[in-house]
């Protein structure tokens, strides 16, 4: 699609950079297929100003070594695995920390408990709640709750991995893998849109790029922006599919001294000004399915403040729809164009957008059986990395282990280094693991002290791949 | 994603920095005035660029379509005295920038502020204010001096040496006008008319081959300058002045200084002064 060029994604204009050439910047180029910097770094400084220790090189006792021994940090990353779990994981590695003696046991862990949990950043109806998520035709996932200005969907795990049909899981597995390793992938949602994600990116919803995350809910819009319409508008409507706001009788306008309009809202009233549920979820008017915002409104009651001349401002909760209207003698709203005064306070709503964006977290069960590569008694690792005393690592990234029991885990994908993620063709997803505790507490919790080598061993060796278990002929039996 | 990068240079100006955007930001009042003033060019700046790109395909096209925002609008407004020509509003973005982040530092207290976008310059003076820019040039060291009652708060300059690129082959064309954006484009425009097409000399090459998503597609663009004669010279600077000319007729710009191969064309009000004074910019 575009050749040979890379999308730079070092500032938000996201060039597309042909080989030899820089971007809109100058300082971005890319180089043989990979994004360099074109001017000096930096890093030197910043390191200085942070405090940062320095590396001495060129002397004539530098042992050209860039990293020195405590910088580093052994990730799983291409450690490769031992199965049958039960022989010591490919690397445990001892160093200090802090001067506290650490032993570190690196694996790649091959997960057939796995999924990942997306969150696209608009308001647009993406399908409705449990609907089926749709790669290449074969069902992968589903919309699942909502959260503040965001569509979520729970992709993969082992019901799509291995449950069902072959293609399904080839599919599943094949979409888990792009999307963490910040590939775009197309899914089609059963009864809703057809969504390009990719994490980082912004979400495409039907072909059309989105780029604005909502301000807020339409009461939140009305909260936030009150003040700023007061004296230029009669009355202002903030359509969005969860609440929509209406000044005059909200709470932030009525503090403000707004005065009733006689406005009608078809929906069900919350509070005084907030309305959920006027139209119907789609890809309108606030993630409804609006084009119209005038269908929300009920005729004007002139007996609560209703007159002809009164001015009414509709807009979306990304300020990306708006509609001026004046109320015409026989008190129907009539289009006009808006004030220049008023295109500010759009163009403010608009201003204090996020980026629209997905997120992808990978979630995975690592309570399984690689824990007896770590220790001969495995549910002392689980113990001890509830309590705190091992920290689990996914690539060198910190996760978030979910309470209870087992090692179900959370890690942000963009925080591992590029490609971290691969797969077997069971399927399932491969991903690096580290578990990092106290020398003391590993041998106590059963660890694999004969196995334990030194980061120098480690780079001299390599990997520790126990092949004893190699299956015997049974005496007596033919060859 | 790199963020906004907010730095200060050693005698006080300010040093903006996100993706392709570099502002040089002088503030001259009461302290606190200017402090005050520093701030708010600061917080206009965060999520400036991100506004920009919101809506780059739009600004990127040479068709008039519907743009959402400040900015944008602004860029729309410089382009538009210029067509049927072609121009895109990335013309003025540079210019338009400047001035977005002028307009939100102005406050009580500010003298005098500039907003230098890579030479394309936003100017506030308060009345009886005066701020001296150096335009310098093939060994032509010249000052122009705005005053509160010049009308002129943006300088511009374009040319195929400088980071845009260019159709024409004028080393460098300054143009004054009522604000950055319109000098922006009309540098462009007038920089491209300084030309002498299908002459020998002169290197071209799409402008997509150098930077795959320009907003020029496939038009060609200067990369190499050889030599010209005398006659060639002054061929291409009046074709330039020509068009400087009847923008400055149609009130669209206040002067212009044309520069190819050490000969200068100057139009209109240009106070271009010889005496070396420091650059303010």
């Amino acid at each position: 699609m575009t050749g040979d060029k890379i999308r730079c994604d070092a500032c938000p204009v996201m060039c597309y950079i042909a080989p030899g050439q820089t971007g809109a910047c100058d300082r971005y180029a890319n180089a043989q297929g990979r994004i360099v910097r074109s001017d000096p770094v930096v890093m030197l400084s910043r390191a200085v100003e942070a405090g940062g220790r320095l590396v001495p090189f060129a002397r004539p006792d530098w042992d050209g070594q860039l990293v020195t021994p405590e910088d580093a940090f052994v990730t799983g990353i291409g450690a490769g695995t031992t199965y049958p779990d039960y022989k010591p994981a490919p690397f445990i590695v001892a160093s200090k920390v802090a001067g506290a003696d650490m032993v570190t046991v690196v694996t790649e862990a091959i997960f057939s408990y796995c999924g990942v949990r997306v969150k696209i950043d608009t308001d647009r109806h993406l399908g409705p709640e449990g609907a089926v998520v749709r790669a290449g035709g074969e069902a992968i996932g589903l919309v699942t709750t909502a959260e503040y200005g965001s569509q979520m969907l729970s992709l993969g795990g082992v019901r799509h991995l291995t449950g069902g049909s072959k293609a399904e899981g080839r599919a599943t597995c094949a979409t888990e893998l792009a999307l963490c390793n910040g590939e775009a992938v197309e899914l089609a949602i059963d009864g809703g849109a057809a969504v390009v994600v990719q994490v980082g990116a912004a979400p495409i919803v039907n072909g059309v790029c989105e780029a604005r995350m909502r301000v807020g809910c339409g009461s939140a819009t009305i909260g936030m922006f009150a003040s700023g319409w007061r004296g230029l508008v009669d009355e202002v409507v903030v359509v969005d599919d969860h609440i929509t706001g209406v000044v005059s009788e909200h709470q932030a306008g009525k503090v403000l001294g707004w005065q009733p309009t006689g406005i009608r809202i078809k929906g069900h009233r919350s509070t005084p000004g907030r309305y959920f549920q006027v139209s119907e979820p789609g890809l309108g008017w606030g993630g409804t399915k609006l084009t119209d915002p005038l269908e929300i409104l009920g005729p004007w009651n002139p007996d609560k403040g209703a007159r002809p001349g009164l001015t009414l401002l509709m807009v979306s909760t990304t300020g990306e729809d708006h509609g001026y209207y004046v109320l015409d003698e026989a008190l129907v709203a009539q289009p006009r164009p808006l004030p220049e005064s008023l295109r500010a306070t759009v163009r403010l709503i608009a201003e204090n957008c996020e980026p629209s964006l997905c997120s992808v977290l990978f979630s995975a069960g690592a309570g399984g059986s690689l824990r007896a590569g770590v220790t001969r008694n495995p549910v002392r690792l689980t113990r001890s990395v509830h309590v705190g005393i091992t920290r689990l690592t996914c690539g060198g990234a910190a996760c978030f282990v979910w309470p209870g029991g087992g090692i179900t885990f959370m890690v942000d994908v963009t925080r591992l280094p590029p490609g971290a993620f691969g797969y077997v063709p069971t399927p399932a997803l491969v991903a690096p693991l580290e578990f990092t505790l106290p020398r003391a507490d590993y041998l106590a919790m059963g660890g694999h002290e004969g196995a334990i080598r030194s980061l120098a061993q480690i780079e001299a060796e390599g990997a520790e791949y126990a092949t004893a278990g190699q299956v015997q002929p049974w005496p007596g039996a033919l060859p | 994603m790199s963020a906004v990068q907010v730095a200060w240079l050693p005698d006080g100006r300010l040093h903006l920095n996100h993706g392709p955007i570099d502002l040089v930001i002088g503030i001259f009042g009461a302290e606190r005035a200017v402090a005050a003033a520093f701030g708010r060019a600061i917080a206009r700046f965060d999520g400036l660029l991100e506004e920009l790109v919101a809506e780059l395909p739009a600004l990127r096209s040479p068709k008039v379509l519907p743009l959402q925002g400040a900015i944008a609008g602004a860029m729309a407004a410089a382009v538009a005295p210029h067509r049927p020509a072609f121009i895109t509003p990335m013309a003025a973005v540079a210019g338009a920038v400047a001035d977005a982040v002028l307009a939100a530092l102005v406050g009580p207290g500010v003298a005098r502020a500039y907003v230098n976008n890579g030479g394309d310059i936003a100017l506030y003076l308060a009345p009886g204010q005066v701020l001296r820019c150096a335009v310098a040039q093939a060994g032509v060291p010249g000052l122009v001096t705005i005053r509160h009652s010049n009308r002129v708060r943006g300088i511009a300059t374009s040319g195929w040496r400088g980071r845009s690129f260019s159709m024409g082959i004028a080393d460098a064309v300054t143009v004054l006008a009522a604000n950055a954006a319109r000098a922006d484009a009309a540098a462009t425009m007038i920089a491209n008319a300084v030309d002498l097409p299908g002459h020998p000399a002169i290197s071209r090459r799409p402008a997509v081959e150098l930077q795959a998503d320009s907003d020029l597609g496939a038009r060609l663009v200067t990369v190499a300058v050889g030599p010209l004669t005398q006659a060639e010279v002054a061929l291409a600077l009046d074709r330039g002045a020509q068009s400087a000319k009847a923008l400055r007729a149609r009130g669209v710009i206040a002067g212009a200084a044309l520069f190819l191969h050490h000969e200068v064309r100057i139009l209109g009000q240009m106070p271009l002064a010889q005496t070396p004074e420091p650059c303010l910019g």
